[in-house]
């Protein structure tokens, strides 16, 4: 055997592992309850939508989607464009206290999410933002921005300061260069760095259990993880929304993905 | 249209490294000024300094005799080109350009007018719907100058604007930013490292070392009269010689004393009245300046060691005999065929020669 083949051999199985689960959470989610415990064949006999049309019939899954909808569009936005500020400023701008300010970011990104739950509560309460949707943005910006602050500014850094020289030269403020040179040209930047946030604020699941009180404002993870009844859990449902919870993800992902790998490299290597 | 001024002008980095060392310098109205020195002189530097995007630790900036010293650089009305262009890559040659008349509120169809006619008299007309990505190096360096020209800026700055071109474009385009100076009777200031690009454009020239200028004059005059040693080095090709020597005067006369020769000169005809601070000098002479004589009949004798002919002359690497390690180079039209190794002799011009102090480096007349 040539290595060539060992080495397709070696990454088809990797491939198959990572994908069987996946297979089998939609092979499950399509099998008639009463067959689910049953001998499942890899090949599946029969194929239903019984579970999900429970899940948007009985279950209401139509509420925790438009709420991880809103809650991780917004925070993506919201990162997005107040990280795009903090990053042009902490890469271009010389000021004491930069490197201080930076490593302050990343800290503030490495506080096991736990630790702050009890406390942010009690902060959200005091404010009345207990189950609402700011009440669920504001938390994921504190882990969001940072995500995005240290991706941005590795992009920033790497345009050539000669295109905002230039800009100034031409005349352009500080904030007019940003929006019609720095923005469009880290483009890739943005694109993955809003990705990776809401990819981050669709699955969170800590603080929306925390701070979502009721089925109105549970999203998508709280929702799933909430379907087990006292006496069952409803596998079929659950595999069902896991499905229907993956595909808008898998979609940006698959649609983007060519983007994201270029950024996460470009920002990360010096030209 | 505008005249700089930088009045005792000190750039030192936060990391303590100073870049420029109390650097005065008048740029006229409509005058080309080369500031010129090898890398890490500071040049640049001073160029950034006047554009406003680097503010000097101490001195003050004047254009057109008001104190920018504090001004931004977008309130300075100067233009820049960058040695690597700076284009915008998203955008057009035609918004490029466009970009310095948009910011300043210039209305549409004025700055429509204004393009084509710049993209005209750079013959950029066919190119104004591509991409910076789409054209050729000469192309970009173009656009640079004309996103420059379009904006008829105070005063124009170019940053090494050739140094990334081919060598035959660059004679032809360093040709034609000469004409391009005369026509607009603009100032600028150019920054290069090559001591030829600096004679051949420059109305005057400033030669900068170690955050310093060495010397501000006309470009001839840093040739035929070198104010250091460090300027004697760094303009001509090839470069000068330059031995180490001592002084004296003795009978009214100038006894200059190299290991290999004393020459008896005439204080007079070399100028030199002052007697310097210490008795070891520096003799200099230009390679164009040694004529080839027959051995034994000239000032030195020396061995041929390398001949670079190149058609039009021939450089001649030698040593000077009796003075082992003492290398001189000379020019010669390349009429005389010489080898390697051949004995020849040298007569140095009396009137070309160039005395500097040992110590400070400075020319002695």
């Amino acid at each position: 055997m040539t290595p060539r083949l060992l080495a397709s051999i070696g990454s088809t199985l990797v491939v198959a592992a990572i994908a069987f689960p996946l297979y089998w959470a939609l092979v499950a989610s399509l099998t008639p309850e009463n067959q689910l415990f049953g001998a499942l064949s890899l090949v599946p006999a029969t194929l239903v939508l019984d579970h999900y049309r429970a899940l948007f019939d009985t279950r209401d899954f139509w509420t925790p989607i438009r709420n991880s909808l809103v809650v991780a569009t917004s925070t993506t936005v919201l990162a997005v464009t107040l990280g795009a500020g903090c990053a042009y400023a902490l890469a271009r701008v010389r000021f004491r206290g930069r490197t201080a300010i930076l490593a302050a970011v990343l800290a503030i990104s490495m506080f096991p999410q736990i630790a702050i739950v009890s406390p942010l509560f009690l902060v959200l309460r005091a404010a009345g933002l207990l189950n609402t949707y700011p009440g669920l943005v504001l938390p994921y910006l504190t882990f969001a921005m940072p995500l995005t602050i240290w991706l941005l500014v590795g992009f920033f850094r790497q345009l050539p300061p000669q295109l905002e020289e230039a800009a100034f030269m031409d005349g352009a403020s500080p904030l007019r260069t940003l929006r019609e040179v720095v923005l469009p040209l880290a483009g890739p930047g943005l694109a993955t760095t809003a990705i990776l946030t809401f990819l981050y604020s669709w699955n969170e699941f800590l603080f929306a259990l925390s701070f979502a009180l009721g089925p109105d404002r549970y999203t998508v993870p709280v929702a799933i993880a909430l379907f087990r009844g006292q006496y069952q859990v409803p596998w079929g449902e659950i595999l069902a929304a896991s499905t229907v919870a993956t595909v808008p993800v898998a979609v940006i992902v698959l649609v983007a993905q060519r983007r994201i790998v270029s950024g996460l490299t470009a920002g990360a290597v010096k030209g | 249209m505008a005249a700089i001024s930088l009045h005792a002008v000190r750039m030192a980095y936060p990391n303590g490294h100073l870049a420029v060392r109390d650097v005065s310098l008048e740029i006229a109205d409509g005058e080309l000024l080369v500031l010129v020195g090898p890398s890490g002189s500071g040049k640049s530097t001073v160029l950034r300094l006047i554009a406003g995007l680097e503010s000097p630790s101490s001195g003050a900036v004047r254009i057109g005799g008001q104190d920018v010293t504090r001004v931004p650089p977008q309130q300075r009305d100067l233009a820049m080109v960058f040695q690597n262009y700076a284009l915008y890559p998203h955008k057009s040659v035609r918004e490029n350009m466009a970009f310095g008349l948009r910011v300043r509120g210039m209305a549409a169809p004025a700055i429509d007018e204004r393009v084509r006619a710049t993209a005209e008299t750079l013959g950029l007309e066919t190119l104004l719907d591509r991409r910076p990505a789409e054209l050729s190096g000469g192309q970009r360096q173009r656009v640079a100058l004309g996103r420059a020209i379009v904006r008829e800026p105070q005063a124009f700055l170019l940053d090494e604007p050739l140094s990334n071109l081919d060598p035959l474009l660059r004679a032809d385009t360093r040709a034609e930013l000469a004409l391009l100076h005369r026509r607009l009777r603009s100032t600028m200031v150019y920054v290069t490292h090559d001591q030829e690009e600096a004679m051949t454009l420059g109305t005057r020239i400033a030669v900068m070392n170690d955050g310093r200028i060495e010397q501000v004059a006309a470009p001839l005059e840093t040739f035929a009269r070198p104010a250091t040693t460090f300027v004697a080095r760094f303009i001509g090709s090839p470069a000068i010689n330059l031995w180490p020597a001592t002084w004296a005067y003795t009978d009214g006369r100038l006894h200059v004393t190299t290991p290999a020769v004393t020459l008896d000169l005439d204080p007079e005809a070399c100028g030199v009245t002052r007697t310097p601070p210490s008795a070891q000098v520096r003799l200099g002479v230009r390679p164009h300046d040694v004529a080839l004589v027959s051995p034994g009949t000239g000032d030195l004798d020396a061995e041929v060691q390398v001949v670079e002919a190149l058609g039009a002359h021939t450089t001649v690497h030698a040593v000077v005999a009796g003075a082992p390690g003492q290398r001189l180079r000379l020019v010669t039209t390349g009429a005389e065929p010489l080898r390697v190794g051949a004995k020849v002799g040298v007569r140095l011009r009396r009137d070309r020669l160039h005395l500097f102090d040992e110590g400070t480096g400075r020319r002695l007349d």
